[in-house]
């Protein structure tokens, strides 16, 4: 038996994901952008006459797409304000700036956008406010940069938008937005014992004090009875693979060539197959029922598991795994 | 609306940032399982119907609601389900399994660890994505305008709001599970910084981990399971407009019509979800609670908001209030989307209809 798991504290380590989402725009959005890009702004007329900039999609009294979509601005009257001393990454100025709720000439409802006033001090609700416009339109809001008040100087236009110059060209009727977001993450203390066995060359796994079963890796609760296990259990690095794929497509950041073989790998001692890869043969001799072992990466970690050499383990004694 | 549905059982952890909790919730949900399960002398097995509330933007990771699934142990299979929101809503849909007569017995439970994630720009995401979401407007700034606006309109003063946080406060020294505590004056309030002005820190929710469970039982099983069941008069949940600029943020319609809906009337105590204090005022107005009705004894959300749970407890507190016999009728109030956007009414009542 290793030390108990709740003496080890979790293992934390930043986390951070990007993914730019590609929408399509639909009729009346893809007019709006068209016109942003021509440093014009729309608004539509609803049923009840009020004037919506942004425009609606649907009417919020009617339910019908817009009739008209109208010229309005492009300056506005600041109706609310909020100030941001410490701007947000992505946000779209990087020193001090105003939020603000702004109704652009013309118009009925207001439009959330940032203003670049210098300090909260020049900030007030009445404000007269006009659009900076951003150098080079990427087919999305932030081809206005910002808001900028009517009654100081002109701004630079803004090269094309930091967080959001996405390195292409505006496609008609799409807008790409990147989105990139940052974690600590927190792994439990299950999977810290685990990644620290890993580490230290062990396997690591917990046995269940309701149902028996042993899982690896370490989880912390079973599963199957939302039971908190203390019994940890080492296993060695030889299993059985229960089940497999072979990977003929491939992705982007693919570390291993394909074809190759994604396997339910179950190590001897354990009731619960994990998924590893299954490398040193061809992917056409991977079989239910073939015995592996674990090859250790030079980092620590299990770089991938390879054939034994034993004879094929009998359906049954996988069986129930599967 | 009737009254054949009862709240037997809540529990929640204590609001912290907690360094050993996951993002699946599973430390966290594990012991107050245990905890409510002893108090309904309930076992897992005895739930005919699961409902989870949490958010993979949160989380920073697909599909973690599943791993949560781990502190229900789902052998044998499970019914269950989840919601991408306040697990407020996830006992309203709980609730509607149970009316149906698909389960007797059924559990809502929600989690949420905002202190591994920057809580302001994930929010942002739950905002327009195409003409809002691309500027990354952060939840506190979108609160800032709210508040302004009615601090211009005399609605209220910044000293109104800095009373909302010093009483939540207060009240919050009896909660054990509040994060934000202890005794402080509005003018001792008032003398600290903006942090997005005219928002300061007591004005808004503090950033921290924790899970809640609630458990509701048909007429047949609650009086089983619970000396003084809290039984649901009504429920009902309504949404505003997506668009900030297009509808006024001084008025609460979807809070005003889901308490409709649910039948409010004369409430002795509420519980609030209101993550800035000058939510607190509009809500009250919203949902019509006078100057007698006890609000947020817990201290509120202003005192803890773990982020998909905080509804939900809200809910679990005023149905204990009635449990306990402390209230014969309570208010349980759970809000989602930007300044007040979305908006649930739970009433909870001493005797079955």
């Amino acid at each position: 038996m290793s030390q108990p798991l709740a003496e080890s504290a979790p293992l934390r380590a930043p986390l951070e994901i990007e993914f730019d989402y590609t929408r399509s725009l639909g009729p009346v959005l893809s007019q709006f952008m068209a016109a942003l890009a021509e440093r014009r702004i729309l608004g539509a007329r609803g049923a009840d006459g009020r004037v919506h900039a942004p425009p609606f999609e649907y009417d919020p009294v009617s339910a019908e797409p817009p009739a008209e979509l109208v010229p309005v601005g492009p300056e506005g009257t600041v109706v609310s304000w909020s100030w941001m001393p410490d701007p947000l990454v992505g946000q779209p100025l990087a020193e001090p700036f105003a939020w603000a709720l702004i109704r652009l000439d013309g118009a009925d409802t207001a439009m959330l956008h940032a203003v670049d006033a210098g300090s909260a001090a020049a900030m007030r609700t009445g404000l007269r406010v006009r659009p900076r416009w951003a150098a080079r339109p990427a087919g999305g809001i932030r081809d206005i940069a910002c808001f900028e008040p009517c009654d100081g100087p002109a701004g630079a236009a803004a090269g094309a938008a930091t967080a959001q110059d996405i390195g292409t060209e505006r496609t008609p009727g799409m807008t790409i937005t990147p989105v990139r977001l940052r974690y600590l993450h927190t792994a439990s203390p299950g999977e810290s014992a685990y990644l620290r066995g890993l580490a230290a060359g062990r396997l690591l796994g917990q046995r269940c004090g309701v149902c028996g079963q042993v899982y690896v890796p370490t989880r912390g609760t079973c599963p199957a009875d939302g039971v908190t296990m203390t019994e940890e259990v080492e296993l060695p690095e030889t299993g059985t693979v229960t089940t497999f794929c072979i990977v003929n497509v491939g992705y982007p950041g693919q570390r291993v060539t394909p074809p190759y073989v994604a396997a339910a790998v179950l190590l001897d001692g354990a009731d619960i197959a994990f998924q590893h890869l299954v490398l040193g043969c061809d992917a056409s001799e991977v079989r239910m029922g073939l015995r592996v072992r674990a090859v250790w990466g030079e980092t620590g970690g299990i770089s991938h598991f390879t054939p034994s050499g034993e004879p094929d383990a009998l359906y049954e004694t996988y069986a129930r795994s599967l | 609306m009737s009254a054949d549905v009862a709240v037997v059982g809540f529990a929640q952890s204590p609001c912290r940032v907690r360094e050993d909790a996951t993002t699946s919730g599973v430390e966290m949900l594990v012991p107050i399982f245990a905890e409510v399960f002893r108090a309904c002398g309930l076992t897992r097995r005895d739930i005919g119907f699961w409902c989870s509330g949490s958010s993979d933007y949160l989380a920073g990771r697909a599909f973690s609601f599943v791993s949560a699934v781990d502190a229900i142990g789902a052998v044998p299979p499970a019914m269950e389900s989840h919601v991408e929101m306040d697990a407020a809503w996830a006992l309203y849909e709980a609730w509607a399994k149970v009316l149906t007569g698909e389960a007797e017995i059924a559990l809502a439970y929600g989690f949420g660890k905002s202190s591994g994630a920057e809580l302001r720009r994930v929010l942002a995401l739950q905002l327009d994505p195409y003409l809002v979401a691309p500027l990354w407007p952060d939840s506190v700034s979108v609160a800032a305008l709210q508040a302004r606006l009615g601090l211009e309109a005399g609605r209220w003063t910044e000293k109104d709001m800095a009373e909302v946080a010093a009483r939540s406060r207060a009240a919050a020294r009896s909660n054990p599970d509040a994060q934000v505590s202890g005794s402080i004056t509005a003018a001792e309030l008032l003398a600290r910084p903006y942090v997005a002005e005219p928002l300061r820190a007591h004005d808004c929710a503090p950033v921290g981990d924790g899970a809640a469970v609630v458990i509701i039982a048909s007429a047949a099983r609650a009086r089983e399971l619970c000396e003084r069941p809290a039984w649901i008069s009504g429920f009902a949940h309504q949404v505003d407009s997506g668009s900030l600029g297009a509808r006024d943020l001084l008025a609460v319609p979807s809070a005003a019509g889901a308490a409709a809906a649910a039948g409010a009337g004369p409430v002795e105590l509420a519980e609030l979800h209101a993550p800035f204090s000058h939510q607190e005022l509009l809500l009250r107005e919203a949902l019509g609670l006078g100057e007698g009705v006890t609000v947020n004894p817990s201290g509120g959300a202003l005192c803890g908001n773990p982020m998909f749970a905080a509804g939900l407890a809200r809910i679990g507190l005023a149905a204990r209030a009635v449990m306990s016999g402390r209230a014969s009728r309570a208010l349980g109030h759970a809000t989602s989307g930007p300044a007040l956007q979305q908006n649930l009414v739970c009433v909870l009542s001493g005797e079955a209809s």
